[in-house]
């Protein structure tokens, strides 16, 4: 599983693996569908320039990353995806930098997704996610790449399971998915990613912050990070305390959901103290998941989740365009102008709607 | 389903070489965002080799350099034939810090397309982005 895309030949590619002249050279494709079936080719080869324009045309969500994507899926599934959420400044970076480092020592590929908040007024981003994970920067075998979240809420950007597909397609076992700094309940990140790190810094609250529903609550592991601090392993246990209360429910729940028993570790991004047995849990998480594959499992629920996030996020944007064809765009306006005047409920609207596009 | 000309400019602003004064950087990329640019921030003392290996990654329109050491003139050429040994050609390299008048022939010279010094505005800066990056495929 951890082996690179090598041997494969696509037809449309002949070039050998490289990031050299990727763009001045390549022929012209006849459309998009072209360059972004020939972008997923030389990514899979190993183009990193290839694999970086391809996602650049999938955040942008266009025609070409649609027809890669097409390619892709199918190849795509493999990897472990590791979503990496907390508070702003929680050490969600440095901890991913740590991994990274960890998971190299073993020799795997490595990509990272890492996700800032775009300005809801102007549209502009700071991605500085980067900083923190500058020790990597010469090595062919870690992918980083930062997203900003375009406007989407929930922690991610819209394209980054797509993103993370592409990824795994690409050759990377592991992947790391860093939301923006998370609140409360920004918990998108647990239906996408295989499993979801919380990261905690000490001294942001008491027991009772670790009984709040919400982003606790998703964590498939917990790490308390800056543990090299006074304090961090009275936070670490305060934690274990209260989230292991929870398994007790648990084994007297039936079907109901069951609160997940997250396993609350300490580490130090900085001295690396705990990362070892952060990545090995990761790693034995993602075992004991291929393992489980009958239906009914956790792996499987997360599985569907996953495929129910993204249908539904491509059913909506598919009606989306639908409404605003030429063909729809009247009848949509003259219908959002009745919503605003409160002519229309818009649930009845939304019904009238469906049914004309029915037609 | 939008097409490419709706994406925001995607802007790295990097510090290359070994002084550590970033304030300009860290404004000119906080004004950038303030601009509508997505701005990735790569930190202090980066290699060429580093602010090529980020650009290529991220994929960006324009590597913006911040340098007041003095070592332009060896490092911003690297920076440049760097980035055009990867093909990424069609990425628009500008520099700001303190760079000599004198020097900035020879910078164009070896890819850098646009030197601002002191004085200049962000909004001067962000018009600049905005007419002279490359478009793309859509």
């Amino acid at each position: 599983m951890t082996a690179q895309p090598t041997g494969h030949s696509a037809g449309a590619v002949d070039r050998a693996a490289g990031d050299v002249a990727t763009s001045g050279s390549v022929p012209t494709p006849a459309s998009a569908q072209d360059r972004g079936r020939q972008l997923a080719a030389e990514a899979r080869q190993g183009s990193r320039r290839s694999l970086a324009r391809l996602l650049t045309e999938v955040e942008n969500r266009t025609r070409a990353a649609e027809a890669a994507l097409r390619d892709l899926y199918p190849l795509a599934g493999t990897a472990h995806l590791v979503g990496v959420t907390g508070a702003p400044g929680a050490g969600k970076s440095t901890l991913v930098a740590a991994l990274v480092a960890e998971a190299r020592t073993g020799g795997r590929p490595v990509a990272v997704l890492a996700i800032d908040p775009s300005s809801p007024i102007t549209g502009g981003a700071i991605l500085g996610d980067r900083v923190r994970m500058q020790q990597h920067s010469g090595d062919r075998d870690v992918f980083i790449r930062s997203m900003a979240s375009r406007g989407h809420v929930g922690g991610l950007a819209a394209s980054s399971v797509a993103a993370a597909a592409v990824l795994d397609a690409s050759g990377f076992p592991l992947v790391f998915i860093e939301t923006v700094g998370t609140g409360q309940s920004e918990v998108e990140i647990a239906s996408i990613a295989d499993t979801t790190l919380v990261v905690q810094a000490p001294e942001m609250g008491d027991e009772v912050q670790a009984i709040k529903a919400g982003l606790l609550e998703v964590a498939d592991l917990v790490a308390v990070t800056k543990g090299d601090r006074p304090g961090a392993d009275r936070a670490a246990s305060h934690l274990r305390g209260m989230l292991t209360v929870g398994a007790q429910h648990d084994r007297a729940a039936g079907d109901r959901p069951r609160p997940k028993r997250p396993e609350v570790m300490l580490v130090s991004g900085v001295s690396g103290k705990g990362v070892p047995e952060l990545l090995a849990a990761l790693d034995r998480r993602h075992a004991a998941r291929g393992a489980s594959s009958q239906s009914g499992s956790d792996a499987e629920r997360a599985r569907l989740a996953r495929a129910d996030a993204q249908l539904s996020g491509i059913l909506a944007e598919r009606l989306r365009q639908r409404l605003h064809d030429a063909a729809h765009l009247p009848a949509t306006q003259a219908t959002l102008r009745r919503i605003a005047a409160h002519e229309i409920d818009p649930y009845t609207a939304a019904d009238e709607l469906l049914r004309s596009l029915g037609e | 389903m939008t097409n490419g000309t709706e994406r925001p400019i995607k802007v790295l602003i990097a510090k290359p070489g070994l002084d550590g004064h970033d304030r300009g950087a860290k404004v000119l990329a906080r004004g950038l965002r303030d601009e509508g640019f997505e701005v990735v921030y790569t930190g202090l003392r980066q290699t060429p080799e580093m602010v090529v290996s980020a650009a290529l990654q991220e994929d960006v329109d324009v590597v913006g350099l911040s340098i007041l050491s003095g070592a332009h003139m060896t490092l911003l050429p690297k920076i440049c034939a760097g980035l055009r040994e990867q093909g990424m050609d069609d990425v628009l390299v500008t520099a700001g810090g303190i760079i000599p008048d004198d020097d900035v022939a020879q910078l164009k010279e070896a890819g850098v397309s646009a030197v601002f010094g002191p004085g200049t505005t962000i909004r001067q800066v962000a018009d600049y982005l905005r007419s002279n990056v490359k478009p793309r495929e859509t």
